[in-house]
């Protein structure tokens, strides 16, 4: 387990939170203490031995951690013959990469001395992990969810509520993750005293996106050593799908001063990226300030935030991480729109010939692995971040496959 | 030197503390608010914030977000903002805008300083921009001679208090509790904490708001502070059609301050 995962790095934003031009702390005084004092938390933290040997031992002995990677031999057949090899994200207790972010919070939190939890939730995958580190470490907890939401995942908010949390349907705006997170920040203003805010994604103020960037940098640590232990070589790209970014941030930053390594985002294309039914923020938004950092948005000409939409809850937001924005602009990361059909045939194909369901989210990365493949032909290699497991979206497949009881 | 300098200073020699009426543009129609507007300047608002809609406002409560959403349904555009506050200085007011800061970023933070100074609006307050991240806004709204409204709360350090009053002007806004807009049955305790900190670091006038529904409350505050600001109630107000009443109100309110000192 590498305690160097925290460790400060040259791509690390200013003292104020900028990646270039982006990230920042566009939010009420209010919520600056806060913020501050996370920041001020999280820099002794992430060099202290203590700190960082309890969150490897809970990443270990509580998350299953290492994941495996897995070669997908029969899947990688429809990729043009290249080499794939899936992250098993999938395989960590509760199902995502989301556990390796709420467990170094819920340590920070208990280092301030919080004793209180709120998050937001779009798929429900960031909830459950949260309910999880609150149970775990007895931290009273509080879910943010929107009701479109609550209705596509019912079976996470089941889970929630076992785990002792309280989820708090969002009824305003499109009621889906952005308002949840709305609702998150008005409850944080008026609880900031006893209250920390677990983010779910690599965005919103300084420091949210280094800090949770950090806690899933384990991602990209372990799967290059596995990759060169298995395939003998770095990866000719790397491919994860991009809502907030906290999973795809997560692996990049593994390869990240490899520059052979191509990075590559694939965001929720919805209907299609011509249509206004998508969430390709990277692709399609334009630069403006949500959730409190600048990034790209999805945006009309009057600043006013547009509804993303995707078949994957988990990626349907209008913003995204502030250091995707950058990597970007800097062409490090490349950034490609999934139409909704394209992640579900990948999400059948992977289910048929590997036997392992992914969640809706990472079939956004798989469907991209597709066409990379292609594009790189047999001597490819890729490294798909497989960040979730499916056993959430069933209700969305028996809809879109008709899979019901045949009568 | 602060356009609304003026306003303040007859308000201190009133020895009372100035009312600050606000309400969303575009609520409950774009000319419906100018009619509601005229009747907060005519009933005694001695300055008006003018909301600018906004489809993610995470400062604001129920009541707020609710009036904003009527008026983004309703086809309010950001160009319509130009024209109430237009309104208003027409009637005799003097306003201010309050928005989030992204429609003033999609617009350009030059032209909206130059539009809004254009259509006669005096100042602008940023609830979810500090000052930290103000520069282009400071370049633009000094461009423009429009004030420029921050906020502290009770939360902010003093260093950060001391920053705000340094990058503002005009006056600074206090809100009086942690929390979001809407109206409470008492007034904060720790608004008073907070102005006293904030006096420590500047002689600039201090509007409090969040929570304020009735004269009584109004007076509360007046006594400590220099501008009472009213949000929630007023919207509230549109509904039940009750604008003129609430303003007496509460132009009575600030002005009992000093009659009880």
């Amino acid at each position: 387990m590498s305690r160097g995962q925290l460790a400060p790095t040259p791509h690390d934003p200013d003292e104020r939170g900028h990646f270039g031009p982006w990230g920042g702390r566009f939010m009420p005084e209010a919520l600056i203490a806060a913020v501050d004092e996370l920041a001020a938390f999280y820099e002794k933290a992430r060099v202290d031995p203590e700190f960082l040997d309890e969150f490897a031992r809970l990443l270990r002995d509580f998350a299953g951690r290492p994941s495996l990677l897995t070669e997908a031999p029969k899947f990688a057949a429809h990729a043009g013959g290249a080499r794939v090899f899936l992250k098993r994200e999938d395989l960590n207790h509760t199902g995502s990469h989301k556990i390796n972010n709420v467990l170094g919070q819920a340590l920070l939190t208990k280092r301030m001395g919080k004793k209180r939890v709120i998050a937001e939730t779009g798929a429900g995958q960031h909830g459950v992990a949260t309910a999880t580190a609150c149970a775990l470490m007895g931290l009273e907890c509080v879910v943010y969810m929107g009701e479109v939401d609550t209705e596509r995942q019912a079976l996470n908010v089941a889970r929630m509520r076992l785990l002792g949390a309280r989820v708090i349907p969002v009824t305003n705006g499109s009621r889906t993750l952005k308002d949840a997170i709305n609702e998150a920040l008005r409850d944080w203003v008026a609880n900031v005293d006893d209250t920390h805010y677990l983010l779910g994604t690599a965005a919103g103020p300084h420091p949210f996106p280094v800090l949770v960037r950090d806690f899933h940098r384990i991602i990209g640590i372990e799967a290059r050593e596995q990759i060169l232990e298995k395939a003998g070589r770095l990866p000719d790209v790397v491919a994860a799908c991009v809502g907030g970014g906290s999973n795809a941030i997560g692996i990049f930053h593994g390869f990240i001063d490899d520059p052979s390594v191509r990075l590559v985002g694939l965001e929720p294309g919805g209907d299609g990226i011509d249509t206004a039914r998508h969430g390709a923020t990277l692709t399609a938004g334009t630069p403006g300030s949500l959730h409190g950092a600048m990034s790209y948005v999805l945006q009309d000409s009057d600043g006013q935030i547009a509804e993303a939409h995707s078949i994957s809850a988990g990626l349907d937001y209008p913003g995204v991480g502030p250091e995707h924005a950058h990597l970007k602009d800097t062409g490090r990361a490349e950034y490609r729109p999934v139409p909704d059909a394209q992640a579900m045939e990948a999400f059948a194909l992977l289910s048929r010939e590997e036997g392992i369901i992914p969640a809706v989210e990472s079939a956004h990365a798989l469907a991209g692995a597709l066409v990379l493949g292609r594009e790189l032909g047999p001597e490819g290699l890729i490294l798909v971040n497989l960040s979730g497991r499916g056993d959430k979206d069933m209700d969305t497949a028996i809809k879109w496959f008709g899979l019901g009881v045949e009568s | 030197m602060s356009r609304l300098s003026s306003l303040f200073s007859a308000c201190r020699a009133e020895s009372r503390a100035a009312l600050i009426g606000y309400l969303p543009a575009g609520y409950p129609s774009v000319e419906g608010s100018k009619d509601v507007l005229r009747t907060m300047v005519s009933s005694g608002c001695d300055l008006v914030e003018v909301g600018l809609p906004f489809s993610d406002p995470v400062m604001d409560g129920p009541t707020i977000q609710r009036a904003a959403e009527q008026a983004l349904r309703g086809g309010f555009r950001v160009r319509d903002l130009f024209g109430v506050v237009e309104s208003v200085a027409a009637a005799g007011g003097r306003a201010v805008v309050m928005t989030y800061w992204n429609p003033v970023l999609a617009y350009g933070a030059d032209r909206f300083a130059r539009d809004l100074a254009a259509a006669g609006g005096l100042g602008v307050i940023t609830p979810d921009l500090v000052p930290d991240e103000g520069a282009e806004w400071i370049a633009a709204t000094d461009a423009h001679d429009l004030d420029r409204i921050f906020l502290v709360a009770p939360s902010s350090t003093e260093e950060r208090i001391g920053l705000t009053a340094r990058s503002s002007r005009g006056f600074l806004y206090a809100t009086s509790v942690m929390g979001v807009t809407g109206a409470r049955d008492v007034v904060s305790s720790a608004a008073p904490a907070l102005v006293k900190r904030v006096r420590e670091h500047t002689d600039m006038p201090i509007g409090v708001g969040l929570g304020v529904r009735n004269g009584a409350q109004a007076a509360e505050l007046a006594a400590f502070a220099d501008g009472v600001i009213v949000g929630s109630a007023f919207v509230s107000a549109v509904q039940d059609d009750t604008v003129a009443a609430l303003t007496e109100e509460l132009a009575t309110g600030v002005r009992q301050a000093a009659a009880a000192v």
